[in-house]
């Protein structure tokens, strides 16, 4: 498989009251076209940091990344680079500019230069993409917290991105916003075939993804699919993160002696394993 | 020391195309020393109704006795409101403004008038009660702390204040897990030391279930449920339809219910779920 971004041992670091802080110590990363790739760490971990990088937003003290095949510290590919990869922060406010939802949706290939006639469609196919098509012509502060993320994420995938960076999309949203949103990011994943980069603290909106990578202070510290992570569930804990609650109680059933396979995620798989021993 | 509300109502943008009632008609009571969970989706009115605690936002119609006193009357003195309740918004970091610490939390004893000595005592007790050492930190910029130290140093500004309410707006959101449960605690600890009423607005029914003593929902401007969390979160079906959910945990149980393994339904922790489970088992290869 062809690789959308590669993280090449990538230090990072800046000064801060004549301290230095290393954010990225010497970071080596490889993310497939087409996978759903999920960072989860402590604030102060290193996750946002390493974000930035992948869509030049910051660039490497030492080493090199690449979005596919350009390096992000050549000046010239930049503008190229950010429309391969596209950003979703966590303040849907901080990112929405314009005060009607197609214009705001416009501003991104209005800027590539792109023909009026094509804007339109590709702002029609974004909110459907999105399952926004009716608030088109409303004002986005009028909107929920999850609708206007959804229109944030209508606005990036407007550029016609191959792979989106989202950090901590869900961190200011209830819970049906947030479930919203995770159901857009899967369905860009799954229909679209664009590459995700999620960052967030909720480790349910881990499990579905096809890896997940912890960070602790600068460093790639797990590494795995879903199951192979959740399960080290000491080891997690250690680092100050949660893991699902029936992973956790699977755990602690385990202890107790109980026979149940380490790497339950979900609550099903749990229902499904406490059947079996009836 | 209570808080009483008798049918608020409050209407924004009264008599205009965009007017929406936000809150309609509600009543309840929260007895002293009492910790509630307040939960509904975004715009169900949470935020309009704790506006109205401190007299932030004026009741359309309606009352709100906090202390027997009617804050909606025209002769309460709002700064004495104030005083008693103490309210901590949404990312309340953003409100730091101060060039250190210390002039932070100070910022609001030194507006009530007190003096200089009582002044560092109280930002000394309020940075203790949030975990920020005193020293270390007092004379360095919030600006410069990291995400859950300065939510802590905005939480302390609201501490100095010695509310005897502290109503909390998502104190955790956007925190990871560990800034979240060192937060919770603290809040935890400050109301079983000094008994103060706490009401808390969060989304994590998880939280809501391992702290509060009563819940009130809240959906489309008027309470829709209110008891603990164990008759709350028996609930289901009606916090699914309105965009809520329950614990994880509360989750599981239900499932096995339906598929036959039968255990207690009102299990809000992962100790009470696990203890049932182990009942069954053991109950299981008895029999």
């Amino acid at each position: 498989m062809l690789k959308m971004i590669e993280v090449d041992k990538v230090t990072y670091d800046y000064s801060n009251n004549e301290q230095e802080v290393i954010a990225l110590n010497d970071i080596t990363l490889e993310v497939k076209q087409g996978e759903f790739v999920v960072i989860i760490g402590h604030n102060g971990s290193g996750k946002s940091t390493l974000a930035k990088h992948l869509n030049a937003l910051l660039l490497p003290t030492e080493g090199d990344v690449s979005v596919k095949g350009l390096n992000t510290k050549d000046e010239d590919k930049i503008w190229e680079i950010r429309q391969i990869a596209g950003m979703v922060f966590q303040n849907p406010d901080n990112q929405i500019v314009a005060t009607i939802v197609e214009e705001d949706i416009a501003f991104g290939p209005e800027n590539l230069g792109i023909k009026p006639s094509e804007i339109i469609e590709r702002v029609s196919d974004s909110l459907k993409t999105v399952d926004m098509e009716e608030f088109r012509h409303k004002a986005p502060h009028l909107l929920s917290g999850g609708q206007k993320q959804r229109i944030a994420i209508a606005g990036v995938i407007a550029m016609r991105p191959n792979c989106i960076i989202f950090d901590e999309p869900t961190a200011m949203l209830d819970p049906s916003g947030r479930k919203e949103v995770i159901k857009t990011i899967k369905k860009l994943n799954k229909e679209e075939q664009i590459t995700i980069i999620h960052i967030t603290h909720f480790m349910e909106e881990a499990v579905d993804a096809d890896r997940v990578i912890v960070m602790e202070a600068g460093d790639i510290v797990l590494e795995g699919a879903p199951r192979e992570v959740f399960s080290q569930v000491e080891r997690l804990k250690e680092l100050g993160l949660d893991v699902p609650q029936v992973t956790e109680l699977a755990h602690q059933l385990i202890q107790e002696g109980i026979d149940l396979p380490h790497d339950i995620l979900t609550v099903d798989e749990m229902v499904m394993n406490l059947c079996q021993l009836k | 020391m209570s808080i009483k509300i008798e049918n608020l109502t409050h209407v924004y943008n009264p008599n205009s195309p965009f007017q929406t009632i936000a809150l309609d008609d509600i009543s309840f009571e929260i007895k002293d020393g009492e910790f509630v969970g307040l939960i509904g989706h975004t715009g169900s009115g949470k935020s309009t109704l704790i506006q109205h605690l401190n007299g932030l936002l004026k009741p359309t119609s309606g009352k709100i006795f906090i202390n027997d006193v009617n804050i909606a009357a025209k002769e309460v003195k709002l700064g004495d409101i104030r005083k008693n309740v103490g309210l901590v918004f949404q990312y309340p970091e953003h409100q730091l403004f101060e060039e250190t610490v210390y002039k932070d939390i100070a910022f609001g004893p030194a507006n009530l008038g007190l003096s200089g000595e009582d002044i560092v005592t109280r930002v000394r007790e309020s940075m203790d009660l949030v975990k920020l050492p005193f020293e270390l930190l007092k004379d360095r910029s919030p600006f410069e702390l990291s995400g859950g130290q300065r939510r802590r140093v905005a939480i302390a500004g609201v501490l100095a204040m010695k509310p005897d309410f502290l109503v909390l707006d998502e104190p955790t959101a956007g925190l990871d897990p560990k800034g979240r449960d060192e937060i919770l605690e603290q809040i935890k600890n400050l109301h079983q030391q000094v008994k103060n009423t706490v009401i808390l607005v969060s989304h994590s029914m998880e939280d809501i279930a391992k702290l509060v003593d009563r819940i009130i929902v809240m959906h489309r401007g008027k309470v829709s449920l209110m008891g603990s969390p164990r008759e709350v979160f028996k609930e289901v079906e009606v916090l699914e339809s309105i965009g809520l959910g329950i614990p994880q945990i509360t989750y599981l149980m239900k499932k096995l219910k339906e598929n036959n393994i039968n255990l207690k339904q009102d299990i809000l922790t992962i100790e009470e779920a696990k203890e049932e489970i182990i009942k069954w088992i053991r109950g299981n290869s008895n029999a």
